[in-house]
């Protein structure tokens, strides 16, 4: 097995890391890399562009793996706020938990948190998948565009507020559904759909048929006098 | 002869646009929705006059000595600050509220006059990318279209925390408006009414968006030109913020700056005249040790080389324009356009309906193929050109070489307020309100 390369940012300044890993080819076979030492720094492995495994071996603070797009990024410890913000493609995982606004407006891609996930998760979601194991704190896939949000505990309030065409999964109980979010019935395609991301964000403990999910009502998509007092 | 009577008169409380207001309404039972910017009189940059040279100051000779005109922006931490040959750039205006013709026009016009122009809420189109030599990409709350590709391919970088029309207000796009292209942009079902977030996902406060700063930094390599943009409403401290989060340029937009829709009410009742918010806005700088080192882009009202010079006098580096580069473009003409509409030229705001004549603020394939982008991008230098030409005129006649020399010496006041909003003595005088007396009153 090729042994990874590896970047030590005790030594390293964040500004290098990015040169470095910024600089690689599309198509590049100097794919295995490691990041020592990232001691919650803020932005680490943003902007990534290559079809690269990358180890972050630690806690990161805001923003890590943000914009990714191809690359497969392992936090192996807690994440700060808005972790894979934005990302357009590519694979994000969190071993531990992840503050607010995780995957915030993600256009592609998969982020797996194992732990946790505080406030907003999912927030302006956009295209992106997002399956935490455990539970996620309030305001979850506000204002969520498309993509699914996968829950594996609790919800906290307000899930899904102001929801567009987002679909969210949620195991445990939900605290209070935000404005115009409403459970839906779960037809065999998002079943399908909810099966296939369990698999691929390796949870095959949690079964499907466990889940409930939710949806925009789409009670606030034309603007209307007698929905005053939602707006 | 029939007795005399006493002539009908209206209330100067409830005229007839507040009456009109009342009815409609009660007829339909929600707020009225428009674009543009502020209506109503407010103390602007015709309460300001220029001295002109005199003994003690010797004028420039017009047509003839040089009086530069160029600014550079985002020296501060970016590789590649932006340089613009003119003053005074494209304000931030979407695609989704302008038609993609609308768009190309800004980005020629803007080009061959020297200057950049700005995304909006809606992501970067092609169109405007090919046709504008420096493009700053807007990075708003509602992320449409945002994607780091685009980031990089732009010249500058801009982080919209408000904007002068609505600030603490989000974006509003109705369904008229949302195309399939529109839509699929920003990742929402076509024709629904769509909302722009009024605050950003992953970040809040002066704290964060020093991270933030950081991270868009950290994916553009350092080289991008970082704005902050602010709807003026705390200009002191929003600007001190933008200064310590780490902003390159900080933009400052009056409540005269134009929005594609919002409620009337919020246009004309929330944020600061754009006169009102200059001088804190250069005071916190100056305080800072940063004015001219972050320079600082006014905005709101701006409508040709006299408020552009006096803006810059009062210490801002450039200016931008929205609503005169849609007029300059070709908006609100010819009058029997509008009058189908019901309206009348130069009154028309309803850009959020997609109607208008002009192909401007419209999504509609019939109305914007009228907008010829190659004659409309013409006009739009035309005007630029115009604006510095009579900015430099001034500049002359107060004897500066450079527009960045104005300087609020070269003022006075013509009202009480705008005196004592830019501290700008009241003419005839060398007091501004809150100034003491020479005897210590």
């Amino acid at each position: 097995m090729t042994e990874a390369l590896s970047v030590d940012l005790a030594e390293t300044s964040l500004r290098d890391l990015h040169a470095t890993l910024h600089a690689l080819p599309k198509d590049t076979n100097r794919t295995l890399w490691r990041v020592r030492n990232p001691r919650g720094k803020h932005s680490v492995a943003v902007g990534l562009d290559a079809p690269i495994s990358l180890r972050i071996e630690g806690h990161v603070g805001y923003y890590a793996a943000g914009m990714n797009a191809r690359a497969s990024v392992l936090i192996d410890g807690n994440a700060g706020p808005g972790v894979a913000e934005n990302m357009m493609s590519g694979k994000v995982r969190v071993r531990g938990d992840a503050s607010q606004s995780a995957g915030a407006s993600g256009r592609g891609g998969l982020l797996v948190i194992e732990g946790n996930a505080g406030a907003r998760c999912g927030i302006s979601m956009k295209g992106i998948d997002i399956v935490v194991r455990g539970s996620v704190g309030h305001l979850s896939a506000f204002m969520a565009q498309e993509g699914f949000l996968v829950v594996g505990g609790d919800a906290g309030e307000a899930l899904g507020d102001s929801l567009y065409e987002a679909r969210l999964f949620v195991r445990g109980r939900v605290a209070s559904l935000g404005a115009d979010c409403e459970e839906k019935p779960i037809r065999p395609e998002d079943r399908a759909a909810l099966e296939n991301l369990l698999e691929r964000a390796g949870f095959s403990e949690l079964r499907a048929g466990d889940f409930r999910m939710y949806g925009s009502a789409r009670r606030l998509y034309h603007f209307h006098v007698d929905n005053a007092s939602a707006y | 002869m029939s007795a005399p009577r006493s002539l009908p008169r209206f209330s100067a409380t409830f005229d007839r646009h507040a009456i009109a207001e009342i009815q409609r309404a009660a007829a339909t039972g929600i707020y009225d929705i428009r674009g543009a910017g502020a209506k109503r009189k407010l103390p602007h940059f015709d309460d300001l006059l220029f001295l002109g040279a005199s003994i003690s100051r010797y004028p420039l000779e017009g047509y003839r000595e040089r009086c530069d005109t160029n600014v550079v922006l985002g020296a501060r931490h970016a590789k590649r600050p932006v340089e613009l040959q003119i003053p005074v750039t494209i304000a931030g205006m979407s695609f989704g509220a302008l038609s993609a013709p609308a768009k190309e026009a800004l980005g020629r016009g803007a080009s061959i006059a020297g200057t950049s122009t700005t995304t909006g809420d809606g992501g970067m189109t092609e169109e405007e990318r090919g046709h504008s030599r420096t493009l700053v990409y807007q990075y708003l709350p509602s992320r449409y279209g945002m994607n780091p590709a685009d980031l990089r391919r732009a010249d500058a970088i801009e982080v919209v925390v408000g904007q002068g029309a609505k600030p603490g207000g989000g974006g509003m796009l109705l369904g008229q408006k949302i195309t399939e292209r529109v839509a699929r942009m920003r990742n929402l079902p076509a024709g629904i009414d769509q909302r722009s977030a009024c605050r950003h996902p992953d970040w809040t406060g002066p704290d964060d968006l020093a991270i933030k700063i950081e991270e868009l930094r950290e994916i553009t390599a350092w080289e991008k030109p970082i704005f902050v943009k602010v709807g003026a409403s705390r200009p002191y401290y929003d600007t001190a913020l933008s200064v310590k989060a780490g902003a390159d340029v900080v933009v400052l937009d009056g409540m005269q700056g134009g929005t594609a829709a919002t409620q009337e009410v919020f246009i004309e009742h929330v944020g600061l005249p754009t006169l009102a918010a200059i001088r804190p806005a250069v005071q916190a700088l100056q305080d800072l040790g940063m004015h001219r080192r972050v320079q600082l882009i006014v905005s709101g009202g701006i409508r040709g080389g006299a408020d552009m010079a006096k803006a810059l006098a009062l210490g801002a580096d450039a200016v931008s324009i929205g609503t005169a580069a849609l007029i300059a473009l070709g908006d609100n003409d010819p009058e029997q356009e509008y009058q189908k509409l019901g309206t009348t030229a130069g009154a028309y705001d309803d850009w959020h309906e997609g109607r208008d004549p002009a192909g401007i603020t419209t999504q509609d394939p019939e109305l914007f193929a009228r907008l010829d982008p190659v004659l409309a991008g013409r006009r739009l230098a035309n005007f630029l050109s115009v604006m510095t030409m009579e900015a430099q005129a001034i500049a002359r006649a107060c004897g500066k070489s450079h527009l960045h020399n104005l300087e609020p010496e070269d003022l006075v006041s013509l009202t009480l307020e705008a005196a004592a909003m830019t501290r700008v003595p009241l003419a005839g005088t060398d007091w501004y309100p809150g100034k003491e007396f020479a005897d210590g009153r």
